[in-house]
């Protein structure tokens, strides 16, 4: 039996490594997934196998309730929310891992200190990445607006990290730790988790998912050392490595240093406001007649989507103007910034849901050249990410992030809602020049029209 | 039980694995892959499992349940949701 656990093992651990190789390219992502799922379906369903276990009947009914509970939150969220769906689940992992550690810390029999110390650490890091995804959860679906920010903030939770260690270090030394000692530890590394996530802003929350969802990796590989589970060392180091790649090239793309997302609060705009409140000139507006005459008689479209366009679920309606305007043959395509949406890549699963191919979707640097040779640029929905101040103003909070250059295209079209600022609130100065014309109005409403308008002509 | 270098060896492998199978990934499937990425951190699901099969106190056998409640919804709700985003992925030959 050991030996057909340990080849069950073996083999989810290859799966898993295959399965995330296949799902970084398109074209084989979707057959990725379903190895990775046939590698934790193998993994646990000989673990049930594994001798000396008890509690059968309560184990099947937790994983009944909490895989039943996931199954239908996975299924019903929808794709705009998709980020904290991540964050949660994510979240849950790390827990999960902070409770392997709690129940052999209680247990208290270690074949060395080694294994003890592993455990401590693995606990640590999974219940700050359990804490600190619940909130990035809870900021992201908008049940907590504001990022807190009080005095001293930054003093106070250097001084709970600090007593998370000291505990930590003392339950590592124990011979048998108490109850009353792990019960301290775990309380205050809980709230370590809070509190550092508490003054980050919404709009860092993606780099902060991505990292936790790394460390979460991390505490199943400090976990499984403390099993002698080789799958779970595995797929958890190689998470733990791949999460911390991906949350570098995600703090790259939105020009955030890691540590300024994780000691300052981007969001709460006191340097945001005083560098870039002073753009001057005027907006020029266009209605939807003019706008889709003007894309209609053109070579060349390209389309600049943001997360407004999803807010106002436009993505169908874009999709249909794309395919008319296809018809009519100009050629159309869609322009993503690496951070459009919450996350990088947020966009492509929003545009792809519409039935977009991911043929006609670009990257930054694969398209910024061809904005030149564009007779529209039509933006919807998009802001900070085509702001030429990030370009050439200095002052400008954004100063050095990459944008997509749409103020190049001969003629710019800015589908927005109202006249406000974007998600950062920076003023933008695309909108103000003089190839740029505003169509005021909610997404969908004017992909609508425009669709009614290029069909008359 | 895998002791001393045998296990740092594993750690340096997988963790170069690991970053090897991300680099050139377009971004594209940043989102994606972050979240079949937290899927295959699900697999803590088997070691809650045998840490909840070996528990004998009842504060341990709660510990363990919640464990494996909380894991069990790491493992299936990271793919459902990475299943739906991935398999909208088409190229236009596709949907043509």
């Amino acid at each position: 039996m050991d030996f057909l656990i340990d080849v069950s093992y073996f083999v989810a651990a290859a799966l898993f490594i295959l399965g995330l190789k296949r799902m970084s390219s398109p074209t084989t992502a979707r057959g990725g997934i379903v190895w990775a799922g046939v590698g934790m379906l193998v993994a646990t369903v000989i673990t049930f196998a594994t001798p000396g276990m008890h509690n059968y009947g309560w184990m099947t009914l937790a994983i009944l309730i909490g895989g039943g509970l996931a199954w239908y939150s996975g299924k019903k969220v929808a794709m705009t929310d998709m980020p904290q769906m991540i964050a949660i689940y994510n979240g849950m992992g790390g827990g999960a891992a902070a409770a392997i550690a709690a129940v052999e810390l209680m247990r208290g029999t270690f074949p060395s200190t080694t294994f003890q110390v592993l455990a401590v650490i693995g606990a640590m890091i999974g219940s700050v990445a359990f804490s600190g995804s619940m909130i990035a959860f809870a900021k992201l679906q908008g049940l907590m607006k504001r990022s807190l920010i009080f005095p001293r903030q930054q003093l106070i939770n250097l001084a709970v990290f600090a007593g998370m260690l000291v505990m930590g270090f003392l339950l590592m030394g124990a011979d048998q730790p108490g109850s009353f000692g792990i019960l301290v530890f775990f309380a205050l590394a809980l709230a370590f988790g809070i509190m550092m996530t508490l003054p980050i802003g919404g709009a860092d929350m993606p780099v902060v998912i991505s990292l936790y969802n790394a460390l979460t990796g991390l505490a199943v590989a400090f976990e499984g050392f403390v099993l002698g589970n080789a799958a779970m060392i595995i797929a958890g180091t190689v998470v733990g490595s791949a999460g911390t790649l991906l949350t570098q090239l995600m703090a790259k793309a939105m020009n955030r240093p890691i540590s300024n997302v994780l000691f300052s609060g981007f969001g709460s705009g006191a340097e945001g406001e005083a560098g870039a409140g002073g753009e001057q000139g005027t907006m020029k507006e266009i209605d939807s007649t003019d706008a889709a005459v003007m894309m209609a008689y053109a070579d060349k479209v390209i389309i600049v989507p943001g997360y407004g366009m999803a807010v106002a679920q436009a993505q169908h309606k874009v999709w249909e103007l794309t395919q008319l305007l296809q018809e009519r043959g100009v050629t159309v395509k869609f322009a993503i910034h690496p951070v459009a949406g919450r996350m990088p890549g947020h966009m492509n699963v929003l545009l792809a849901e519409a039935g977009v191919p991911y043929d006609l979707i670009y990257d930054l640097e694969e398209i910024n050249n061809e904005f030149a040779q564009a007779d529209v640029a039509l933006v919807i929905g998009a802001n900070d990410v085509v702001n030429p101040a990030a370009r050439n103003n200095p002052d400008s909070p954004i100063y050095g992030m990459p944008i997509l250059d749409a103020d190049k295209a001969r003629n710019v079209i800015v589908v927005k809602r109202g006249r406000g600022k974007g998600f950062s609130g920076i003023e933008n100065a695309l909108f103000f020049l003089d190839n740029t014309r505003m169509l005021y109005g909610d997404g969908q409403e004017v992909a609508g029209k425009l669709i009614a308008e290029i069909k008359q002509l | 039980m895998i002791e001393g270098f045998t296990a740092l060896y594993i750690f340096m492998l997988a963790g170069f694995t690991g970053y090897e199978v991300i680099a050139r990934v377009p971004v594209i499937l940043h989102t994606p892959l972050m979240s079949g990425s937290n899927f295959v951190h699900g697999i803590v699901l088997v070691g809650a499992m045998v840490a909840m099969g070996h528990a004998t106190t009842d504060v341990e056998k709660l510990i363990g349940f919640i464990g494996v409640m909380l894991a069990a919804g790491n493992a299936v709700g990271g793919y459902v949701v990475t299943e739906r985003m991935l398999e909208m992925f088409k190229s236009s030959k596709e949907t043509k």
